[in-house]
């Protein structure tokens, strides 16, 4: 047993889900007891959704357990092939129904027997898996099963298009900013004359996924969705795939020569050249290297940040604060345990330390012992910004209602360099103002708080010491609080007086 | 579709295939109502992600709840629970150190028989700190009905108020079947204003008293506290208290009145597990409501209510703003919180016409003042009697919706979007749970909440175009 909170990655089922009812007319049933549906919560508030989430539940109720589910899963089933006719019902165990142990696979064979749409049980074990590796262990199932059965019937497609194309695998409901990422990436294959054949699992029908044979190459923007059906359709078809996450300025010039090198080995008539593209996008196009020219951005030199979310996200994000913006990155992290070795690997020589946890408080704790300027994280770490007054951007699932905002805010792509230096620079103090503060002593005169997670605030402070203390500028007053009473403690002073606050000073040699 | 149009309510049940939220989320309101309770939810990452996004930013402020997050070596008893139990209890008591630990039986514990009410008290014993077990699972229960396994819990942790002397003990045996809900001998159509003298009121040696159930906003406990008052009647616990250590005594001359509709397990603790005597009453949301509930109670005190009459029409006379906006409009109750027979029988009142009443699960006999009224206030109104759904099946509601066209449907977060598509306005039936809408000051809220998509779609019209699809 665990003591938890918080948790960054959901449960399995949300990642099946997801996957399920990003598919166009897929429709999922959910073996689980009443109130384990508020997927459908999720999709229609944070997604605002217009159609009902295709997702129902097959109660698990006290008849359930004592007698089993019987005919109930089955004639769900068949119930739901009637009154929606979806081309897939997609069966999905959760953690309660997993343990009842019942024979999900015996039920999806007698429906399909009955059902005109295809029936599958998600094969997932929700113990071992969270939602994103769920996600993609789900997606992979559904491409391998629609690929074996045209394999069968033969009407798998294997030429390839005539002119380049490519998969994008990945988009899908509720992940961080995706839509306006398909839109960039679109947008981006289009300049450099690649078709694209299909995306999937967003908006993308089942019946057409004999045709994802037909591009010449797959992409993978997200390292933690579409992997699996990659790495599938490269060992079976032979399809490789580029994996590189094309955020910030050089890891989308990264994206696009791994594109033109998968180009070259496939078409030996033709030479792929995108240099010129590239070196026209990052000069006019994407004003972040400009900006990281700029005089503006120079303030931002040497700044401290701390870097924490899923995988792809954490990773590139610390690439671009390094290398773009010369930001000094003191901690990145990542909650995708199961990746940790990529993690490391990849943010290598990037920051000073790594931290790989799912567990809040210690990244929190982290936050406050190393006191970034800013903190780039997710809907947690904004939180945790908030109370130790430290600004945060969010770069990452898990997010809130205002992470799907309706405005076009990629993060992918050329376009998405600009998004990031927007939210980079907006989460710093801005340099002219840090400035002046520092000259004019602040302008606020909010009472003090102090920066650490656990305020035990056994010492007094003298009323010259607090005097002194708003002296200081605001957005170091919460640090100089900070050391003076870890001064304090170390030394066991209880009181703190005006002297006790310069000894610290002098202490910490600041 | 016809309406029904028969004298009484029809009572119909369907399938149970509806959204409605897990039980366990009273942990959310309950936590904050007692104020030096932890409550340990006992269940999977499911549960736990479930209350994270339910409860959306309560999360952040170091709440009084976690999860005991149960590993698959929990699962297949590699590990013993007793212990794993015991070691994060210890780790609560020495983090938080709360009066009461309550711990929140969920699905998977039913499913793998954790014995949580046997080793409770040996936990207790050996921490020091009280452990109340409370079951409120997905398998049995929905929504609301979570703080109901909860009180009923705690009911019986409540200390034993002594009786008075044999005398009284004999004399009170009656009133016992009188009141009890299960007799329902206590008919409503006698008018409540009538002076009522019936067996219970004539002898009574002393004061009986008199404790609430029900977890309720502390400003929203004084407004009842203070109406009862005003009537001469003395309020001497609630059940919950704002602290757990401040639980009121319980005993065979307390008289126990619910203020909540899906408190039905507490009702039937309270009076056979601790005797006290059950006042079936309408509950007190709306005006009309708060005031059959104060002259039920003031009945069963034999005390002719003052001034009631004069205040419930001076409430409505407040409410006129909303009213011309709901009246002869339609609406329909999808069914999730077991507030909708209360919230249904408010504004048939106000001159709206139910179509239909879906609700989780119906406690006939708890609720019998209430249908009681309903089926009233109907006749009164001379509007059709809702049709009545237990369990019902969303699939068919929304068919059903797509026919009738009412003015408002009444429902869960999962559907509130898809509807507004389609071009029928909704309201969130959570924020029935969460605003204050008990009492007659309240009432107003709650016609606030229930006009609002009405005052947008206003609003709303002065532009030309429309916004939704048409299809339903």
């Amino acid at each position: 047993m665990k003591l938890a909170y918080w948790m960054y990655a959901g449960p399995a089922h949300i990642g099946t889900l997801r996957v399920a009812s990003s598919f166009k007319n897929v429709h999922a049933i959910m073996h689980a007891p009443l109130g384990d549906d508020y997927f459908n919560v999720m999709r229609s508030m944070l997604e605002r959704e217009r159609d009902f989430t295709p997702v129902t539940t097959s109660i698990v109720d006290r008849h359930v357990l004592a007698r089993g589910s019987q005919e109930k899963v089955v004639e769900n089933i068949t119930r739901k092939d009637k009154e929606d006719q979806p081309d897939l019902i997609l069966l999905t165990p959760t953690c309660t129904s997993s343990i009842l142990q019942e024979d999900l696979q015996n039920f999806v064979n007698r429906a399909a027997l009955e059902a005109k749409s295809d029936v599958l049980l998600a094969d997932v074990n929700h113990y071992r898996v969270n939602e994103l590796q769920a996600a993609d262990r789900t997606l992979e199932q559904i491409v391998r099963f629609y690929i074996e059965k045209a394999k069968k019937q033969n009407i798998l497609s294997t030429t390839k298009t005539a002119k380049p194309s490519a998969n994008i695998l990945g988009m899908f409901t509720l992940g961080f900013h995706n839509q306006h990422d398909c839109r960039e990436l679109k947008n981006l294959l289009n300049d450099l004359g690649i078709e694209v054949n299909a995306v999937i699992p967003e908006g993308g029908s089942v019946l057409d996924l004999k045709n994802l044979t037909r591009a010449w190459f797959n992409i993978v923007p997200y390292r933690e969705v579409g992997l699996m059906s990659a790495v599938y359709l490269e060992k079976e078809y032979q399809m490789p795939y580029v994996d590189i996450t094309p955020m910030g300025i050089v890891q989308t010039e990264a994206f696009i020569r791994q594109i033109s090198k998968v180009l070259n080995s496939l078409d030996k008539e033709n030479n792929y050249q995108f240099d010129s593209y590239i070196d026209q996008q990052t000069r006019f196009v994407s004003q972040a290297a400009w900006f990281a020219r700029s005089i503006d951005c120079q303030n931002l030199t040497g700044k401290k940040a701390v870097v924490f979310g899923d995988a792809t996200h954490s990773v590139a994000m610390t690439k671009i604060l390094v290398r773009e913006m010369g930001i000094r990155v003191a901690c990145a992290g990542t909650y995708c345990q199961h990746d940790a070795d990529w993690f490391r690997e990849q943010v290598w020589g990037f920051c000073d330390e790594v931290l790989i946890t799912d567990d809040h408080t210690q990244v929190g704790d982290m936050i406050a012992r190393v006191e970034p300027s800013a903190i780039f994280g997710t809907q947690m770490e904004r939180h945790v910004g908030k109370r130790l007054d430290i600004p945060c951007g969010v770069i990452s699932a898990p997010v809130h209602i205002q992470n799907f905002p309706l405005g076009y805010r990629p993060f992918l792509g050329y376009e998405g360099t600009n998004q990031i230096a927007d939210l980079v620079y907006n989460s710093f103090t801005l340099g002219m103002e840090d400035h002046l503060l520092e000259i004019f002593g602040g302008h606020d005169s909010k009472e003090v708080i102090t920066k650490s997670l656990s305020t035990d605030s056994e010492l007094n402070w003298t009323s010259d010491a607090i005097a002194e203390l708003n002296k200081i500028p605001g957005f170091v007053r919460g640090k100089i609080k900070r050391n003076t009473e870890k001064y304090a403690r170390q030394n066991n002073i209880n009181n703190i007086s005006v002297e006790v606050m310069y000894a610290a000073k002098e202490s910490a040699g600041a | 579709m016809t309406i029904l149009e028969n004298e009484s309510l029809k009572f119909e049940c369907e399938t149970g295939n509806y959204h409605t939220f897990c039980p366990i989320s009273c942990v959310s309101w309950l936590y904050q109502k007692i104020e030096d309770s932890f409550f340990l939810v006992i269940g999977t990452k499911t549960c736990g992600y479930f209350l994270q996004n339910a409860l959306g930013v309560m999360i952040f402020a170091e709440p009084r709840y976690a999860m005991a997050e149960l590993e698959e070596a929990d699962i297949s008893a590699q590990l013993n629970d007793y212990k794993e139990l015991k070691r994060l209890c210890l780790q609560i008591k020495q983090d938080r150190n709360p009066s009461v630990i309550v711990w929140i039986g969920t699905c998977t514990t039913e499913i793998i028989k954790m014995d949580l009410e046997g080793m409770a008290p040996r936990i207790e014993a050996e921490i020091g700190i009280p452990i109340v077990v409370a079951r409120a699972n997905g398998l049995d229960y929905a929504f609301t009905q979570g703080e109901d396994t909860v009180l009923a819990a705690m009911a019986n942790r409540c200390p034993e108020k002594s009786s008075v002397n044999s005398l009284l003990k004999e004399n009170s045996a009656n009133p016992v079947i009188e009141n009890n809900s299960l007799s329902n001998t206590n008919s409503d159509s006698e008018g409540f204003s009538s002076i009522n003298k019936n067996s219970l009121a004539t002898k009574k040696p002393s004061k009986p008293s008199l404790v609430l159930f029900g977890s309720l906003p502390s400003t929203v406990v004084s407004v009842l506290t203070l109406e009862l008052n005003k009537q001469g009647i003395q309020v001497d616990g609630w059940l919950p208290s704002q602290r757990y250590t401040d639980l009121p005594a319980l005993g065979e001359d307390v008289y126990v009145c619910g203020v909540n509709p899906f408190l039905s397990r507490t009702a039937m603790t309270l009076m056979r597990r601790k005797k006290c005597k059950l006042i079936t009453a309408p509950f007190p949301i709306g005006p009309d409501g708060t005031r059959a509930w104060v002259e039920k109670i003031c009945k069963v005190f034999d005390i002719v209510p003052k001034g009631l009459e004069e205040r419930e029409a001076k409430i409505w006379q407040s409410l006129e703003e909303y009213l011309p906006l709901v009246r002869g409009k339609s609406v329909f109750f999808m069914g999730d919180n077991l507030l909708e027979i209360s919230l249904a029988r408010f504004l048939t009142r106000c001159g709206m016409i139910v179509y239909e009443c879906g609700v989780p699960y119906l406690d006939k006999r708890y609720q019998a003042a209430e249908i009681q009224l309903l089926e009233k206030t109907c006749l009164e109104m001379n509007v059709p009697m809702p049709r009545i759904v237990e369990k019902p099946d969303n699939y068919y509601q929304v068919q059903r919706i797509r026919e009738l066209q009412p003015d408002l449907v009444i429902t869960g977060m999962a559907l509130s979007n898809p509807l507004e598509a389609r071009g029928i306005s909704t309201k969130w039936s959570v924020e029935f749970t969460f605003a204050q809408i008990h009492g007659f000051s309240n009432s107003k809220d709650v016609l606030e909440l229930v006009t609002r998509p009405l005052r947008r779609n206003m609003i709303q019209q002065f532009t030309h175009k429309t916004l939704v699809k048409s299809d339903v």
